[in-house]
Order: C-alpha cells, then sequence, then structure tokens
C-alpha cells in the first residue's frame, strides 16, 4: 500500500487547510503588526503602551498556550460559537503580529527622522506621514525578516491541527491513527510543509529583487 | 439706544502674524528656551542669528510645534497652536519649514515632493496640483528637474525644492532652519538668491541663519540669541555696526573676521 496514493484527497484537504490556515493568519498578521507598529511610534501615550503590552505579551507566551486560551477559555467567557478556524487564525494571527510589529517598527526606525517631519511639517496627520512617507521607505528593511516570520508561522500552523482543524499535522495523525508506517507518513508531510515554505521564500526573494530594482 | 461699548480687548495687532509670549522650554536640566517673548509682523523678514547650541532651532521648530513648549503661548495669526491632532496638522500647513538637511522624500519624484501636500493635505485635485508644482519649480530655477529623484540633485537644487515644496502649501509664514548650511560654497547664493526674491514679493520669513550678507540685505529685523535668551533685536544696520551687548559684540568679532 502507498500512504500517498491511497490518501491523495486527504492529502490534498490537508494541504489546501495549512495553506488557508497561513494565508489568513497572514493577513491578520500583516494588518495588525502594522497597526501596532504604528501605535507604538504614535505621539499618543495610550496607544504606546498598549502596542509595547501587545507586543510583549504576544511575543513573550507561548503559541500552545494561546491555542488553549483561545479554544477553552474565549468561548466560555466571550465568544460561544466561533469555529475552530477562526479561532486558530486569530491565535496564530495575533501570536505572529507581534513579531510583524516589531520588524515594522525596526523597519521604521531606518527611516530619516528628518523624512516625518518634513511631512509633519507641510500639514500631514501622523496616519498621512506613516503611510504616505515611512513606510514606504521602511519596506525594504521590513520586507527581508517578514519571509521569516511567515515561513515560522507556517509551522506554527500545525498546532491547529492538533485544536480541530484539519491540515497537513492533523492528516498526519489521522494517518498514523489508519496505522501506516509513521516514517513514511512524515516524509510526504515533511515534504508538502517544504513546498509552502519554499514558495513564500521564493516569493519574498522576488518581492525583494522588485524593491532593489525600484530604487 | 443701548450703549455700544468700542473698547478695544486685547486682541493682537492686525498685522501681528507670530507671537510667541513668555515661552519655556528645557531638555531635561538644560532650559533651551527662557521666556522667549517675540513678535513677528505679515511681511516682515527676521532673521535668528546666535551661537551654536543658543537654542535658535529650537525656537523654529517650536513655532510649528515639532518641538512641545512648557510654558507660554505661541500663536500663528492670532490662534493659539493647538494639541497634536488634526487641527495641529491643518495649522502646521499654513507654517512652512526648510530644513538644513533639505528632507525631501526620498521615494517621490520631485514633482511628487512638491504635489503631495497639495493633493492629500489641501485636497487639491492632481492637475492642478502638477500645474501648481511645476510653476514653483520653475520659479525656484529646477523646473527640467521635475521627474528626477531628490537623490539625482545638488545640495542646492535639493534646497530649492523644499523650498518649492513649502511654498506649494501657500504658507502664511516661512521658517527656514541654516538652510545653506550643510551646502558647498558655490551653492550657497543659489538658495540665498531664492530666499531673496521671497523677501521681496513680501513672503513673512524667520530665517535662522550664519549668512549675515542675507541678514544685512534682506532682513527687517536681527534677533541676538544666546544661552536661550532673545538678547538683543535690531535692524540689521544697527545690530551690525552698533551692537549693545557684550554677547552680541563678541559674536559678531568672532564671526566677522572669518
Ligand atoms: N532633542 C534634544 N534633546 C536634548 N537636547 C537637545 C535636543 N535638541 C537640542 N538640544 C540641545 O539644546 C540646545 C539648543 O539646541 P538648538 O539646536 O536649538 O541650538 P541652535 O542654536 O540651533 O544651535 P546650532 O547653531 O548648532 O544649530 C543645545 O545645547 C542642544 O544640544
Ligand atoms: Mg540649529
Amino acid at each position: 500500500m502507498n500512504v500517498l496514493l491511497d490518501n491523495l484527497s486527504l492529502f490534498r484537504e490537508g494541504f489546501i487547510g495549512t495553506l488557508e490556515l497561513t494565508g489568513a493568519s497572514a493577513l491578520v498578521a500583516m494588518v495588525l503588526g502594522v497597526i501596532i507598529a504604528g501605535f507604538r511610534v504614535s505621539p499618543v501615550p495610550p496607544l504606546r503602551i498598549f502596542g509595547a503590552l501587545w507586543v510583549t505579551l504576544l511575543r513573550n507566551t507561548p503559541l500552545t498556550l494561546l491555542f488553549l486560551v483561545a479554544f477553552f477559555v474565549v468561548p466560555k467567557v466571550l465568544f460561544p460559537d466561533l469555529d475552530s478556524f477562526l479561532l486558530a487564525v486569530c491565535a496564530c494571527g495575533f501570536y505572529t503580529s507581534a513579531f510583524v510589529a516589531e520588524a515594522v517598527r525596526s523597519g521604521i526606525n531606518t527611516v530619516p527622522l528628518g523624512q516625518a517631519e518634513a511631512a509633519r511639517s507641510i500639514g500631514m496627520t501622523f496616519t498621512q506621514t506613516m503611510s504616505l512617507v515611512v513606510l514606504p521607505q521602511a519596506t525594504r528593511t521590513v520586507v527581508p525578516p517578514l519571509s521569516s516570520i511567515f515561513i515560522a508561522l507556517t509551522k506554527n500552523t500545525a498546532i491547529a491541527g492538533a485544536f480541530n482543524n484539519v491540515d497537513l499535522f492533523n492528516v498526519s495523525k489521522t494517518l498514523s491513527n489508519d496505522g501506516y508506517d509513521i516514517a513514511v507518513i512524515f516524509l510526504w508531510i515533511t515534504l508538502a510543509y517544504l513546498i509552502v515554505t519554499y514558495a513564500i521564500n521564493g516569493l519574498f526573494r522576488l518581492l525583494e529583487h522588485r524593491l532593489e530594482v525600484a530604487r | 439706544m443701548a450703549e455700544v461699548s468700542v473698547t478695544k480687548d486685547a486682541a493682537p495687532a492686525a498685522d501681528e502674524l507670530v507671537a510667541l509670549k513668555n515661552v519655556n522650554k528645557h531638555f531635561g536640566a538644560l532650559h533651551v528656551l527662557q521666556d522667549i517673548d517675540l513678535t513677528i509682523a505679515a511681511g516682515e523678514v527676521v532673521v535668528v542669528i546666535g551661537p551654536s547650541g543658543s537654542g535658535k532651532s529650537t525656537l523654529c521648530r517650536a513655532i510649528n510645534r515639532l518641538e512641545t513648549v512648557e510654558s507660554g503661548t505661541i500663536t500663528i495669526d492670532g490662534k493659539p497652536l493647538p494639541q497634536e491632532g488634526k487641527e495641529l496638522a491643518r495649522l502646521r500647513a499654513d507654517v512652512g519649514m526648510v530644513f538644513q538637511s533639505f528632507n525631501l522624500f526620498a521615494h517621490k519624484t520631485v514633482l511628487e515632493n512638491v504635489m503631495l501636500g497639495q493633493v492629500k493635505v489641501r485636497k487639491v485635485e492632481k492637475a492642478a496640483a502638477a500645474q501648481k508644482a511645476r510653476a514653483l519649480l520653475d520659479r525656484v530655477g529646477v523646473g527640467t528637474q521635475a521627474d528626477k529623484y531628490p537623490a539625482q540633485l545638488s545640495g542646492g537644487q535639493q534646497q530649492r525644492v523644499a523650498i518649492a515644496r513649502a511654498l506649494a502649501m501657500d504658507p502664511k509664514v516661512m521658517l527656514f532652519d541654516e538652510p545653506t548650511s550643510a551646502l558647498d560654497p558655490e551653492m550657497i547664493n543659489e538658495v540665498l538668491e531664492v530666499m531673496q526674491q521671497l523677501a521681496r514679493d513680501g513672503m513673512t520669513m524667520i530665517v535662522v541663519t550664519h549668512e549675515m550678507g542675507f541678514a544685512r540685505s534682506a532682513a527687517n529685523r536681527v534677533v541676538f540669541m544666546a544661552d536661550g535668551r532673545i538678547v538683543e533685536q535690531a535692524t540689521p544696520d544697527e545690530f551690525f555696526n552698533n551692537p549693545r551687548s557684550d554677547r552680541a559684540k563678541d559674536f559678531l568679532s568672532k564671526i566677522l573676521h572669518h
């Protein structure tokens, strides 16, 4: 019997599951990360404090713990009927947003202060200064670290597989329960993860190259 | 039959465009602005000079609130500077600022630099903004560089673009913080000429500079600062020929020998 050929549709389901979890979490992490980075450099002290707390809390909490909170505490006290995909995306997305925020913030710090001052001096608001002047110039330094952050995210979504989500990790569990050779299962699962992470790597290489040329 | 009271209230004089009253600021233990009182009339050109570290830049930056002050009031055209936020942004648009290090937006072309504020802050149509930008670039003599990026321009050209960028907002007053200090000697004049022209056209200007030639020919008033205080204010003639304070005499003897 052949693990892969016998269970092709299951593998495909797991692969797509991992892709969906990664994609949705990356989107959440990206949007939140940029907003939190903005908070951290904003002139409003409460926002700065909120941003610092967000990053410190999420970056220093084990992701498994976040999953436990998301699946066992959140439904009890806040939202009783969120589906497990949404909860997993929130856990992975929030967690990763802290890393994205730090990457974006260090990118912001590489843009000379005079750029923001010039923008403010012609009457731009803080949000305009960030989105029109500072962030576009920060992109080049933000993109390389984002690549590793999103590769880490891909692997982290495996935890979601242990929490009621069908992804590659979940499929490996199912198949080993079905009695297939665990070494062979892992070989294929690893290969599938490699495809995703390699694609992310390539995508960011391309992006970096684009930004290089645009200079 | 009601009696109409015509007593004048404490409203600022009509032509009092910028007014600082009793302004104080510290950087830690350093008292950089000490009880600064300064009013600038519409159309006036005021040159601020003084030794390094005397607080000239801080004064300039306080006027459009790039630096906050601890006490005292700063008003622009009668309106006190508001707290950080949308309203402050609107007020800043009326106060042009030219920096020593140009600070052109590095990721935008020269033309885009001059258009950005018009489009995003003043909400001017793109076509109209471009037209105005080109006219301003011609006026400061860099019209042919419109499609280049700032890094491709000489310092003098960049600074003239920066002046055009500030002018594009139709500011009520322009602040210059040592606009020629970062320039090679042969480029200083091209920038000073643009500023001279601006002064002749009636722009209200506050200029921090070490260019005494410019102060003599373009300024209505020289403000001499030392150690965070305004030590002396006079017409350029008076100030350069007959400085009253010892600090000013000392300062002038040092710089005029070079
Ligand atoms: N952000 C800051 N933090 C701490 N100290 C500062 C800061 N900015 C300026 N200072 C100090 O305040 C004093 C006044 O600075 P300011 O830049 O206003 O002087 P200046 O008259 O413009 O001098 P220069 O001719 O060198 O430009 C200086 O001693 C400077 O070191
Ligand atoms: Mg200075």
